[in-house]
């Protein structure tokens, strides 16, 4: 899947989760810039991001990423195989 | 897969715009929508975002709220969000009162922790396998049944704590069973496996909490009809110590849910049926009463089959069926009385509305005829197209979605957990027949020259008691699900009622009533505290099948006689007014009592003890043996000689 779609998705994904209308997913974007994106939001982020993309993430990849060009990544592996 | 229960599939789909819809509830006069937001079928995420809107508007408009306080062993800050949007679709305002992760010893047992002193009408026990040191220990049948044992006694431990500590009811789970096994099939059958341990402290679990006043939320059977494996995630459980898939919240929240919603006395009553195309195959207008689909030899016909056998399974336990059907009325009523494959018959329909006037004006006929909210009653029908005119006219009928598939109707019906109970009592079981002698009664009214001859042939007995063990199921639902005749709206959990039982001055009142027609059960609640010389009339309620029989006045001389024996100088009367509660505004007023003040929120009334005279009723009394009366084989039974 295109990186540009990625991305677009997760931004939709991302404003919904944490109720922000002016949100937008960029590689270098990180947790800490986000209200909300705290553990437990990141949690109900990756579940979402699940649920969207039809993926399963390991208990390491939720935990483990360090900004969104990483998570787009990951993504992208997963619907490629 | 959309037949999981977990998919809850009989709720309508949230509208696309749902956050922005969450985000319009914080402009005033909100309530409502918040409630009609939460009875659509939402994911954990959107559970989450209405979950964290609901406390504002609490706050704002004042709501009473339900107290609710969870311990776990496991993360719970995604599911108390879940609980308190699930328990505003059943009608119930829940307030969570959080604790910090894996506290539950502590907060049970301390009497001043959290939990305690937030004075919870309900705390959840959500222990599992894993908070419960339930060690595996094959091959070691003694060491496998104290593991059990001492795992019961820590759980009635706390569950003692909690209800010492706060008075709360409390709320036990059995365990979800594990996915994994050491031994395959030989698996249960060895002490000291995990699924023999869970086995058995879920068996010994539902028998502790049968016989006591705390209720039971099975999630043992909650996770095999979802599926085990669906049931349990290793990798969220290892990520923040979640103790269940994510997916499967929704449904989880929904049972505790319906559970709460019972205790409250919100469960539904009636079961309201389609027939075309819903409890036969066909049109019977165009098909005739021949050409209808069902019974066996023909896989659609079997399908309708099962249909009828869970309305009538349901009838059996309590449940009033109707039928409201766009049919004439012959031909809707020839498949009852000639298909003989129906298993349905007339005479287990309580109101038979066959016609061509819009649905929602027949279901409200049928809740009138009832005497019933139409916030008690359930539409299954197979028309979406009717299904929407209903839910857009009267927004309180709970109408299931359904599959295409009829095969799916009964499972779904099931799923939706619509008459969730927390107690069967003997009342349940006659339930349908009570409502058929209603309209025996009737039809003897009909033929009675007056009112006075009318009751007088209808041989009234009524059996009159202190609150006791025997009737405490009983009581405790007539308390919490009574809304018409009910002067103050008082609502009690079964441990209250318990400990009222024990109470020695005042005076608690239960009352059965008898006639030719039948046991209508016990129908009237009375409970009187003390206040200086005078007793304050707590709670009146009465069941409305028995409205304008005279039990009123009946009740009242049972309550002077007790107050004078008492030396009590005079009764205050108090009517606090709801939206159902509007027929007994001018109760103490007709009873002869004498008006102290009235405001906006309802009215306080007095009865001197010594200036009343029995009112003459035609109704004979029957006192219940009371316990310190003396051993007698007939405990609890009718007495065979009769003291009027």
């Amino acid at each position: 899947m295109a990186e540009l779609l990625v991305l677009n998705k997760l931004t939709s994904i991302l404003r919904d989760v944490f109720d922000t209308d002016d949100l937008v997913a960029t590689p270098d974007l990180t947790a800490q810039k986000v209200d909300g994106w705290d553990s437990l939001g990141n949690v109900r982020l990756f579940l979402e991001i699940e649920r969207v993309f039809s993926i399963r993430f390991s208990a390491m990849e939720t935990t483990s990423l360090k900004n969104v060009g990483e998570l787009v990544a990951v993504i992208e592996k997963k619907t490629h195989r | 897969v959309e037949t999981n229960p977990s998919n809850l599939s009989w709720l309508l789909a949230a509208p696309d715009d749902f956050r922005l819809q969450v985000r319009a509830l914080a402009g005033p006069e909100s309530a409502a929508h918040a409630r009609r937001l939460a009875s659509h079928r939402l994911a954990i995420n959107q559970l989450h975002t209405l979950g964290r809107a609901l406390p504002g508007i609490i706050a704002r408009d004042r709501i009473k709220t339900t107290k609710l306080g969870v311990l776990s062993n496991a993360t719970t800050d995604l599911i108390l969000p879940a609980f308190a949007v699930s328990a505003l679709r059943h009608g119930v305002w829940l307030e969570n009162v959080a604790t910090a992760f894996d506290q539950a010893v502590q907060q049970a047992l301390d009497p001043s922790s959290d939990i305690n002193r937030a004075r919870c009408d309900f705390v959840l026990l959500a222990l599992d396998h894993r908070g419960l040191a339930l060690r595996v220990a094959p091959g070691d049948p003694e060491r496998a049944r104290r593991l059990v044992d001492h795992a019961l006694q820590h759980i009635d431990a706390l569950a003692r704590g909690l209800r010492n500590g706060s008075g709360c009811s409390v709320i036990l789970q059995t365990l979800p069973q594990v996915p994994t096994a050491l031994f395959g099939s030989l698996e249960r059958s060895v002490p000291g496996t995990t699924q023999w341990m869970i086995d058995r402290f879920n068996t010994e679990l539902r028998a502790l909490v049968t016989d006591s006043a705390d209720l039971l939320l099975d999630v043992a059977a909650l996770a095999e009809t979802v599926g085990l494996t669906q049931w349990h995630d290793p990798v969220q459980w290892a990520v923040g110590r979640f103790p269940c898939a994510h997916d499967v919240v929704p449904l989880y929240a929904d049972w505790l849910a319906r559970l709460l919603a019972a205790a409250r006395g919100k469960s539904r009553k009636c079961l309201v049926l389609d027939l075309d195309n819903t409890v036969w195959g066909g049109v019977i207008g165009d098909d005739g009463p021949d050409g209808i689909l069902l019974g066996s030899g023909n896989p659609a016909g079997e399908t309708f089959l099962c249909v009828q056998e869970a309305a009538l399974a349901l009838r059996d336990r309590g449940v009033i069926l109707a039928v409201s059907s766009k049919n004439d009325d012959e031909t809707a009523r020839s498949a009852f009385r000639r298909h003989p494959e129906m298993l349905l018959k007339e005479e287990h329909i309580a109101v038979f509305q066959a016609n061509w006037r819009d649905k929602a004006a027949n279901i409200k006929a049928i809740a009138e005829t009832l005497n019933i909210g139409v916030d008690s009653i359930v539409l299954l029908d197979d028309n979406p197209a009717e299904r929407a005119q209903v839910r857009g006219a009267l927004p309180e009928v709970a109408v299931p979605e359904l599959p295409e598939d009829p095969a799916f109707f009964a499972q779904v019906l099931s799923a939706a957990g619509y008459f969730e109970s927390i107690g069967f009592t003997a009342e349940d079981r006659q339930r349908a027949d009570q409502y058929q002698a209603n309209t025996a009664r009737a039809e003897l009214l009909g033929s009675a020259s007056d009112l006075q001859s009318y009751l007088r042939s209808l041989e009234m007995k009524a059996v009159v008691g202190r609150f006791d063990s025997v009737a405490r199921a009983r009581i405790t639902q007539l308390i919490n699900k009574t809304n018409q005749f009910n002067l103050t709206t008082r609502r009690y959990t079964e441990s209250q009622v318990m400990a009222l039982e024990a109470v020695s001055d005042g005076l608690t009142l239960q009352i059965r009533l008898l006639d030719k027609f039948g046991d209508n059960g016990i129908v009237a609640i009375v409970i009187c505290v003390p206040d200086g010389p005078d007793w304050m009339i707590e709670t009146w309620l009465m069941s409305c099948r028995v409205l304008n029989r005279k039990l009123e006045e009946t009740t009242l001389n049972c309550i002077v006689a007790a107050a004078k024996s008492a030396g009590v100088r005079a009764l205050i009367g108090q009517y606090l007014r709801t939206e159902r509660n509007d027929i007994v505004k001018e109760h103490y007023s007709r009873l002869g009592f004498e008006r102290l003040d009235e405001r906006e929120g309802g009215s306080r009334w007095r009865l001197e003890v010594a200036g009343y005279a029995a009112a003459s009723v035609p109704i004979e009394i029957i006192e219940l043996d009371s316990p310190g009366s003396g051993p007698g084989p007939d405990q609890g039974r009718l007495p065979d000689s009769a003291g009027a």
